[in-house]
């Protein structure tokens, strides 16, 4: 007797099957994954919008298989509370990178997030601009080489990186902040229990949900995708530590 | 017995998977899809473990891995 | 009741379910009514970070289908535009009750006029137009904001009020309908409220391929050739046949026009005044209807600006009849006197030109 065959690894529902955009090896379809695979497990996906930036993920709304928003550069936050205070049952998150998050959509962000506004965030940091060619992003490391810094970052003129998560935890009303990455399997294994864990918060409607995957750019960095899984464990981890930096639970002073 | 099925449409040849595998049985075909990308193979299913690490690291959801028989669970997914 | 605060209750009653808003001078009262008035009606009230979040705020909220309104004032208008541009490409219907005050720039707090063109030509980027009124008292405000919820949802378009700072500090007695009544609209399945039992829906504005890009545009030229067609409205004042001049006056300069109109009737001197109550779509047919007439020597638009609507006039009659202008700016409003005094000047130097015509 023939035995039954299981599938163990397959699509995700909420992640369409158009091939992407993307570059071979960008992380960006490893997150989108991710995303799908928390929305499938929590039974989300009939009632969820997701908000599209600018950048790379302009075009995430062809990927998902669910309702999606695409937002002014840097405004997904704004689009997200909009919506979720309008429809506080329905499940939001937005989807963005350096420049739309920590660049034009820094106010955004920080008062989405202080106002506890509880939708989720998945903020994709790869230290630059893919989209428009690799330029210098707030979170390009100190000496990073981009096309607008060719000499690499000189923190004498342009400061150094921002730390988001930490920018985020630091705000007195309580929020959800992990800081994840996806280079390696044991990283994405780890990243996946983050996402779904911010979802879980929206769920319970909590508070604001945010997760920061360091993710790698290889077409910008200049590197082959499995150089650039080494360079972000050589030289972004160090400035980017991952790990947990604020639950809801902690206590408020 | 595991089985990985590499979707060639989508495979957009970057190698993660090729890294990743903890049996070193994967490797990038000297033929290219029609998008022009070399793309993917296992060269020894024999070896195969049904891990998932490769379909894990896929940025492309390109492998499917499905199995009969005993399957050890390497780690919860 | 207060201009800002009828307008802001008008709101509610039209159905009006989520408000965002900033503080800005002269409308903050709007913001204050809502904050406590909102809740009660069961809706969402939210003070934003800046009009910029406002904006999209309003973008977010009228993509579940609700309805949709906020209040600023010219500076913060500006802001907004970047929002109000991805709304119009993206088809979504809101209400935006601009509060004018003296600019550019920082400008003053003091009411204006001085944003017409920024409503009525554009202000942000891309094929677009917004649908504009412009009321000149507080009940027609309140009207004029019950209608533009049903117009917003009917063009799925954003469409402004612009209310000079005076209509919203005034307080006039003001009488609100029973029961908001409006005619039918299609039902919102463009709304995004979920993939169940259905394919999932975007709302975008982002067609990289210009062929569909040329589409989605002359999808929206094709609502605003109906606007242009179905929505012109506007008011005559003692427009009769003994008219000399017609006033092109729009908001609360037209009401000091009226009181102009009727203390030259005293003085024996017949003047009419065309008020257009839509600014986009301008009323253009009556007017060059009326500023034709045989019996008008001449055109004089009033605004509180350097000359905006202006433009409008100037395109809509041409070189066909002689058009004068009186503005003042910066804050200051025209008194019945100076506006007199103009059209004296216009009837002597029509007068003395028609003696010099004879001779010649």
């Amino acid at each position: 007797m023939a035995a039954q065959e299981t599938t163990i690894f397959s699509r995700p529902v909420a992640l369409r099957e158009t091939v992407t955009h993307y570059c071979p090896g960008c992380t960006h379809g490893v997150i989108h994954r991710l995303v799908a695979e928390a929305l499938d497990d929590l039974g989300l996906r009939q009632r969820t919008v997701g908000v599209a930036p600018v950048g790379c993920s302009v075009l995430a709304y062809n990927y998902f298989n669910c309702d999606f928003l695409e937002a002014p550069h840097g405004r997904a936050p704004a689009l997200a509370t909009g919506y979720k205070r309008s429809r506080p049952e329905m499940i939001v998150f937005t989807y963005q990178g350096d420049g739309d998050l920590a660049s034009i959509g820094m106010s955004e962000i920080v008062h989405a997030a202080n106002r506890g506004e509880k939708f989720t965030t998945i903020f994709v940091n790869n230290a630059i601009y893919g989209m428009t060619g690799g330029q210098m992003a707030p979170t390009t490391l100190s000496g990073q080489v981009t096309t607008t810094c060719p000499a690499g970052r000189d923190v004498a003129q342009t400061g150094y990186p921002i730390r988001v998560s930490e920018l985020l935890s630091a705000l007195v009303t309580p929020n959800y902040i992990e800081r994840v990455a996806v280079h390696t399997p044991p990283h994405i294994i780890r990243a996946k229990r983050a996402i779904r864990k911010a979802f879980e918060y929206q769920v319970a409607g909590r508070c604001f949900s945010m997760v920061e995957v360091v993710s790698t750019c290889p077409t910008n960095w200049g590197m082959t995708p499995t150089d650039a899984t080494k360079w972000l464990e050589d030289s972004m981890l160090k400035f980017y530590p991952l790990g947990c930096y604020s639950t809801p639970d902690r206590e408020v002073d | 017995m595991p089985r990985v099925t590499i979707d060639k449409n989508h495979c957009k040849g970057c190698e993660l998977c090729v890294q990743a595998c903890p049996q070193k049985i994967l490797s990038m075909s000297k033929d290219i899809t029609v998008r022009g990308y070399f793309y993917a193979r296992m060269h020894d299913p024999s070896r195969c473990i049904g891990c998932r690490i490769c379909a894990v690291v896929c940025p492309d959801v390109a492998i499917a891995v499905d199995t009969h028989g005993t399957q050890f669970v390497l780690f919860d997914y | 009741m207060k201009g800002n605060e009828a307008i802001a209750e008008a709101a509610i009653r039209a159905g009006a379910h989520s408000y965002f808003c900033y503080p800005i001078t002269p409308q903050t009262e709007v913001a204050e009514y809502m904050s406590k008035r909102m809740p009660e009606a069961g809706g969402v009230f939210l003070q934003a970070e800046s009009e910029v979040a406002v904006g999209n705020m309003l973008f977010g909220a009228a993509s579940t289908g609700k309805r949709v309104f906020t209040s600023s004032s010219s500076p913060g208008i500006s802001l907004m535009q970047e929002a109000i541009s991805y709304m119009a490409g993206a088809q979504l219907p809101c209400v935006i009750l601009n509060v004018m005050r003296g600019g550019p720039g920082l400008g003053g707090i003091l009411p204006a006029q001085s944003d017409y063109l920024q409503a009525t030509k554009g202000g942000g980027h891309g094929d677009y137009r917004v649908l504009v009124v412009a009321p000149s008292s507080v009940q027609e405000a309140v009207d004029l904001t019950m209608l533009c919820f049903h117009l917003a949802d009917k063009y799925r378009n954003p469409v402004m009020i612009i209310a000079d700072g005076m209509i919203g500090q005034m307080m006039e007695p003001v009488e609100f309908p029973e029961k908001y009544e409006e005619p039918p609209l299609p039902p919102k399945d463009w709304a995004a409220t979920g993939a169940k039992g259905r394919d999932p829906l975007i709302v975008k504005s982002l067609y990289l391929d210009p062929y569909s890009l040329e589409d989605n545009s002359v999808i929206l030229h094709r609502k605003y050739q109906q606007m242009i067609k179905e929505e012109p409205r506007f008011e005559l004042y003692k427009v009769k046949p003994g008219n000399r001049i017609l006033i092109v006056s729009y908001g609360t300069m037209a009401r000091i026009c009226q009181t102009v109109i009727d203390e030259l009737e005293a003085e024996g001197i017949s003047v009419g005044l065309f008020r257009p109550i839509t600014v986009f779509p301008y009323p253009e047919e009556a007017l060059r209807k009326e500023a034709l007439k045989k019996n008008i020597e001449s055109i004089l638009t009033v605004e509180m600006s350097m000359g905006q609507m202006l433009e409008d006039v100037q395109r809509v009659i041409a070189r066909a009849k002689p058009i004068r202008f009186f503005g003042r700016t910066g804050g200051i409003v025209p008194t019945p006197d100076e506006v007199k005094d103009q059209i004296k000047n216009m009837i002597r130097s029509e007068s003395a030109g028609k003696k010099r015509r004879k001779k010649g």
